[in-house]
């Protein structure tokens, strides 16, 4: 992040300006990934007037980055109206699609419309690795023409690569094809659960082995994999003192129901622009006061661990593990596996993990002379 | 003879008003700038319509205690800038509100 960028942050913190906002406009789409979050059946989307206004009520509050993202977005037939009609409010935007439905008319009017980025899932390059994951045959091939057709005009692309189990040799592969189409790759290792709380996609991830390789490959890490792999300190005062991330600093989330959440990835219910301002609830939310006070300090588990300092801990999935000031268990798996130290939280849970064990042993113990004695001789 | 010279912001950008400032983005090269209180009145104002040298007497020498001679210069060396990276449009004509993105 550059100086210039941070400092905005700071500013947008101090002043509570909603510097950042995703906005989904869908959940249909025409993949079904098997680790996606989203229901895809639409249960009242916003009207195009709707979205209107609330992009008029988000400039007004001083929202400057807007996500549009879904869903793939194509899906709304208005999607151009309104990302025109975004672009006139002088957000500055960016896309996230499977490119599917872009075509040569589409992609010309992303240029024509000044997208700043425009971000497209790749999970691997070969195609029958890729369509197994969306389950859309030939997906893996229209998405790569669609990032051609966006590079041919000079548009930033960038190559997501969600890393799973179905997938996990081939990053490898999805960078070396984004570095020939001109794309920027990001790689990014967590399966969140799904935003109504089922965990079962979480059996997905991509195991411990397969993350220490990642944390060590220093292409990807983009530094100096010694340092980044380094043991923790442990928190300092300062740390203590930490706010988790953006979401519901600087950010936030709104689906295409206009329910306004923390972030995509911390569905905390805290307001829904249909029934109130987008301002209103940003600032007198009681839910997004309640994340903004949270600190290191406030939270028993992480506040103690040796990672509380450097550990990529999202209070999202710690929501929906069941506590926002608890640990997120994937964020301290990172953290062991690029360190080798466990986290207090995994401790905790190896020492709850022995407790039940012994206590099962115990119990068999008691009864194998039980079962002896009735046995027949 | 008209010699005033006519600003406007770009289409071709993002933008948005930070406190007392203003974050501008080129959607050309994502180049990013942050204008302070003074460069942001002359943001605000410049809507194609209103000569240079109006806003700047009208919005800086009102607001601010300096000569509009020295004022002037200094807007010009701004809004050159800001041309140069595609930001801001000047003209010795009145730029048509078409080109004009809303402030």
């Amino acid at each position: 992040m550059s100086a210039l960028v941070e400092e905005m942050a700071r500013k947008a913190l101090k002043l509570r300006i909603p510097l950042s906002v995703q906005l989904d406009l869908t959940y249909r789409c025409n993949e079904r990934c098997i680790h996606c979050y989203l229901d895809h059946h639409d249960h009242g989307e916003m009207t195009t007037a709707e979205i209107k206004d609330l992009l008029d009520q988000m400039a007004a509050a001083g929202v400057f980055y807007l996500t549009i993202s879904g869903g793939e977005i194509l899906m709304r037939r208005d999607f151009f109206q309104i990302l025109e009609y975004a672009r006139e409010r002088t957000f500055c935007i960016k896309l996230k699609t499977n490119g599917i439905l872009i075509r040569q008319k589409e992609a010309d009017r992303i240029k024509a419309l000044g997208v700043e980025t425009v971000q497209i899932s790749i999970y691997s390059h070969i195609p029958s690795v890729h369509d197994a994951i969306t389950k859309l045959p030939g997906s893996l091939a229209q998405s790569i023409e669609a990032v051609r057709r966006l590079r041919a005009h000079g548009i930033h692309v960038i190559m997501a690569n969600v890393l799973m189990l179905r997938n996990a040799r081939d990053y490898a592969g999805v960078r070396a094809l984004a570095a020939e189409l001109g794309a920027e790759f990001i790689l990014d290792p967590t399966i969140t659960p799904m935003m109504d709380g089922d965990r079962s996609v979480l059996s997905l991830n991509v195991d411990e082995n397969a993350l220490r390789e990642v944390f060590r490959n220093e292409a990807l890490v983009g530094g100096n994999v010694e340092e980044f792999c380094a043991p923790p300190q442990g928190p300092d005062e300062d740390a203590l003192d930490m706010l988790p991330c953006s979401a519901g600093h600087t950010a936030c989330y709104v689906s295409p129901y206009g329910d306004v959440y923390p972030c995509v990835q911390f569905p905390l219910p805290s307001g829904n622009v249909r029934r109130m301002k987008f301002v209103d609830i940003w600032r007198d939310s009681p839910q997004l006061k309640e994340v903004r006070s949270i600190t290191l300090r406030d939270m028993p588990s992480c506040s103690k661990c040796a990672h509380g300092g450097t550990c990529t801990r999202c209070p999202g999935l710690a929501y929906l593990e069941g506590n926002m000031r608890g640990p997120s268990t994937q964020d301290c798996e990172k953290s062991f596996a690029r360190t080798g130290i466990p986290s207090v939280n995994l401790m905790s849970k190896k020492a709850a993990a022995a407790e039940r064990l012994g206590k099962i042993q115990l119990v068999q113990i008691q009864n194998v002379p039980a079962m002896t004695a009735a046995a027949p001789v | 003879m008209n010699n005033k010279r006519y600003v406007a912001r770009s289409t071709a950008i993002a933008a948005r008003a930070l406190g007392d400032e203003t974050m501008v983005m080129s959607a050309t090269n994502s180049t990013l700038f942050t204008l302070n209180e003074v460069a942001t009145l002359i943001w605000e104002a410049a809507d194609g319509a209103t000569p240079l040298e109006e806003i700047v007497e009208n919005k800086i020498c009102m607001k601010y205690d300096v000569a509009p001679e020295v004022a002037l210069k200094d807007a010009e060396g701004l809004v050159a800038e800001l041309a140069g990276h595609g930001l801001l449009l000047i003209s010795d004509q009145p730029i048509p509100r078409s080109k004009v993105v809303a402030a």
